[in-house]
C-alpha cells in the first residue's frame, strides 16, 4: 500500500557531545557540540523512505520544531531520501507538550497515513511527544516499534515489551515511535547530498507555549568513587563475591 | 488534599514489580504531603484478585477496573479512564512505572488532562509543598531537577529505583471501578504477545543484569553469561552492548546504552565490555558496576565499582562456580 508519511525530526547535540551546564544553572550550554539529526529519528526516516520504496509510491515530509539551525538536521534527512521539509521555527528549543502542540497544529491541516516520530530524543529522553501528538488529534498510536507493514489501510506494528513483543493493529493515520528493529538508517549519497539541495524546504514561524514542567536546576551526576581492582584472573573471584556479599550487600 | 495516583501495571492478571515500586514511590510522596494513595489496576475479568496486596505497599485505596476490552493493553482505553479517575478523584500527582506500558501511556494521559510530563524519574521529593523530580537527561550526563507547572505532576518512574522496604500495613480496600469502554472505539489493538526466548527477565527490570560485549568473541560464548545468570537464580537477566547487537550475536531487546535499554540494577556486571560513553548513558545509574575485562587501561574501569583485570574465559566459569556455591 502507497504510505504518505511525515516524520518529526529534531536537532540534537552528538552522543560523544560534552554538554555543560550554562551559568543561570537551568539551562543546557552545548556550545561547541556538534549536532546530529537524532539517532531515533533515523530509524524513523529510514522506515518512511523504505516504505515509500517497497510501494514504488509515497511521499515522504520531514518536519523539525526549532531554530534556524534544525534547517541543516531537515537537509540531512532531505539527503537520505526524504521528499519534502518544514521547519516550524521558535525562539529557543522547546520540548515536550510545547514541541507537542506545535507538531499537532501542523499535522491537522495535513493529509497522511503514519506521523514518524523517534522513541526519544537522545537530549531531554522525554519519550514523550508522539504519544502526545497522537493524544492531542486523537489518532491511535503505538510506541517503541521496531518494523511495521502497511496494508489494506491497516498498519501492523511490532512493539518491543519487557521480554517479548506486542504485535499491534491500527487503523490509520496513526502515530508510530520507532526504535532500532528492522530499519538501519542508510547514508545520505553524494547524490542525495546535492539533490537535497533542490529539495522544498517551507519555513513557518511558531509560537511556543508552556511544556507544563519547569526546570529547577541542573547538576552533573555524582562522580562515582574510582574503581577498584580486586585483583587479576579467576583467582580474584572469590574476593570479588566476598565484597559484594559483605561490603556491597547485593548478592 | 486530592492523593497520589498510582497506576498498578499487570500484566495476564498479575501484578507487575514496577507497580510495587510505583505504590511506594506514591506512599513516600503521600507521607510528606499527608494525602492518600490511591492504586488503579485495570486488567481483564479477574485482575481484582491480586489487589489488596497493594496494601502492603502503602496503598490506602485500590480501584480495580475489569473489562473484556482490558485483556491486553490498550493505550486509548486506558487513558480514557484514567484521565476520568483523576478528573473526578483529583491527585496532586500521578506516578506511572518508566516501562514500555507506561512510557506508552503516561504522556497520553498527560496530554489529555493538558498538563507537562517527566519521564524516567530516578527521586521525588517534596520542596515548600511543591513535588520535585529528579532525572537523568542528556544520555545521564545532566541531572535535571524539574517540577509541574500545573496539577497533577505527571511522572514515570525508572524501574528497580523506588524499592519497596517493607510492610506499610494499610488495609487496601479495594473498590470498583466503572469501565465502560468498547474495543470497537479503539484504533490500535494489540492482537498478539509474542514472548521472547523462555520468558526470561528483561533487562530493563532484573536486579541483577550481565552484560557482554565484542570480548566475548562469538554468539555461542554468550552461553558463559547465561550461565552465571542461571547460577544467581532467575535474578539475573544478560544485556548486550550495541557491537555485538549490530553483529547480529544479540537482539535489540537486550542492547544496554544510549540507543537501547537504561537499566539501573543493584549489581551491573560488564563483561568484555571497553565502557563507551553511550553503553555508560544506559547503565551508570546501577547501585554496584562490576568491570570483567582483560585490559587494565579499559575505560569501564573508572565507573566500575570492582574490577577483575583478566581473561573472561577463565573468570567467567569460575564465577558461576562461585556463585553456584553460595546459593546452595
Ligand atoms: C550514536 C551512537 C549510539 C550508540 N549507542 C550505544 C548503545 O546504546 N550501547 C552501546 O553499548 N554502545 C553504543 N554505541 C557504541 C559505542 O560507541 C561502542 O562502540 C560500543 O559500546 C563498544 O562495544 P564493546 O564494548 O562491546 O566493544 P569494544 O569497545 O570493542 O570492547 C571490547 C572489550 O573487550 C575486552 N576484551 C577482549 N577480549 C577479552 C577477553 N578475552 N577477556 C576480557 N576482556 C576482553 C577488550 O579489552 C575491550 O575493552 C553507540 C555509538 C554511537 C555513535
Ligand atoms: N523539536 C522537535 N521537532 C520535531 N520533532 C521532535 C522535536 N522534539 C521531539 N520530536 C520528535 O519526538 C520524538 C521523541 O522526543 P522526546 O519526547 O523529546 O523524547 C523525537 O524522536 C522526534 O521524532
Amino acid at each position: 500500500m502507497r504510505v504518505k508519511s511525515i516524520v518529526c525530526v529534531k536537532r540534537v547535540p552528538d552522543t560523544e557531545a560534552r554538554v555543560r551546564i550554562a551559568a543561570d544553572g537551568k539551562s543546557v550550554d552545548a556550545a561547541g557540540a556538534k549536532f546530529i539529526l537524532n539517532p531515533y529519528d533515523e530509524f524513523a526516516v529510514e522506515a518512511a523512505l523504505k516504505h515509500k520504496e517497497a510501494a514504488g509510491a509515497g511521499d515522504v515530509t520531514v518536519v523539525s520544531v526549532g531554530d534556524t539551525a534544525s534547517a541543516e538536521t531537515l537537509r540531512t534527512a532531505l539527503a537520505m531520501g526524504a521528499d519534502a521539509a518544514v521547519l516550524l521555527k521558535t525562539d529557543g528549543k522547546p520540548e515536550g507538550l510545547a514541541v507537542a502542540r506545535i507538531l499537532a497544529e501542523e499535522l491537522k491541516g495535513r493529509e497522511y497515513d503514519v506521523a514518524l516520530f523517534g522513541m526519544k530524543a537522545i537530549d531531554d529522553d522525554l519519550q514523550a511527544v508522539g504519544p502526545m501528538v497522537a493524544e492531542l488529534l486523537g489518532i491511535p498510536a503505538v510506541t517503541a516499534v521496531t518494523e511495521f507493514s502497511a496494508e489494506g489501510g491497516k498498519i501492523t506494528a511490532h512493539r518491543e515489551i519487557e521480554g517479548g513483543h506486542e504485535v499491534v493493529e491500527l487503523k490509520t493515520p496513526c502515530v508510530i515511535t520507532l526504535t532500532k528493529g528492522a530499519y538501519e538508517p542508510r547514508y545520505a549519497s553524494l547524490k542525495g547530498i546535492m539533490a537535497a539541495k533542490k529539495k522544498p524546504l517551507e519555513e513557518k514561524p511558531a509560537t511556543v507555549g508552556d511544556a507544563g514542567v519547569e526546570v529547577r536546576g541542573f547538576s552533573y551526576p555524582a562522580e562515582r568513587q574510582a574503581g577498584r581492582i580486586v585483583g587479576e584472573g579467576p583467582d580474584a573471584v572469590p574476593a570479588l563475591l566476598k565484597l559484594l556479599r559483605e561490603e556491597a550487600k547485593v548478592i | 488534599m486530592p492523593g497520589i495516583f498510582a497506576f498498578a501495571e499487570t500484566r495476564d492478571g498479575e501484578i507487575r514489580k514496577v507497580a510495587h515500586e510505583v505504590v511506594t514511590a506514591a506512599r513516600t510522596l503521600a507521607d510528606a504531603l499527608g494525602t492518600e494513595v490511591h492504586a488503579v489496576l485495570l486488567g481483564g475479568p479477574g485482575t481484582a484478585a491480586a489487589a489488596s496486596e497493594l496494601g502492603r505497599y502503602g496503598a490506602d485505596k485500590v480501584f480495580v477496573g475489569e473489562s473484556d476490552a482490558f485483556v491486553r493493553y490498550s493505550a486509548e482505553g486506558y487513558t480514557t479512564v484514567i484521565s476520568s479517575f483523576i478528573q473526578e478523584h483529583g491527585c496532586d500527582a500521578a506516578l506511572f512505572p518508566a516501562s514500555s506500558m507506561g512510557r506508552d501511556l503516561a504522556p497520553r494521559v498527560a496530554a489529555r488532562l493538558g498538563v507537562g510530563y517527566a519521564n524516567d524519574c530516578t527521586a521525588l521529593e517534596v520542596q515548600g509543598g511543591q513535588i520535585v523530580a529528579t532525572r537523568p537527561e542528556y544520555a545521564g550526563k545532566l541531572i535535571a531537577q524539574v517540577a509541574a507547572t500545573g496539577t497533577p505532576a505527571v511522572l514515570s518512574l525508572r524501574p528497580n529505583v523506588f524499592l519497596p522496604t517493607g510492610e506499610s500495613g494499610k488495609a487496601g480496600e479495594v473498590q470498583t471501578l466503572d469501565v465502560s469502554v468498547n474495543q470497537a472505539d479503539f484504533g490500535a489493538i494489540v492482537r498478539e504477545i509474542k514472548a521472547g526466548a523462555a520468558e526470561k527477565m528483561d533487562v530493563g527490570e532484573a536486579p541483577i543484569v550481565i552484560s557482554g560485549g565484542r570480548g566475548l568473541q562469538s554468539p555461542d560464548n554468550f552461553k558463559l553469561l547465561e550461565e552465571l545468570a542461571e547460577a544467581f537464580g532467575g535474578k539475573a537477566a544478560v544485556g548486550a552492548s550495541r557491537a555485538v547487537v549490530d553483529a547480529g550475536w544479540r537482539p535489540h531487546s537486550e542492547q544496554v546504552g544510549q540507543t537501547g535499554k537504561t537499566v539501573a540494577p543493584t549489581l551491573y556486571i560488564a563483561v568484555g565490555i571497553s565502557g563507551a560513553i553511550q553503553h555508560l548513558a544506559g547503565m551508570r545509574t546501577s547501585r554496584y558496576i562490576v568491570a570483567i575485562n582483560k585490559d587494565p587501561e579499559a575505560p569501564i574501569f573508572k565507573t566500575a565499582d570492582y574490577g577483575i583485570v583478566g581473561d573472561l574465559f577463565q573468570i567467567l566459569p569460575r564465577m558461576t562456580e562461585e556463585v553456584r556455591k553460595m546459593m546452595a
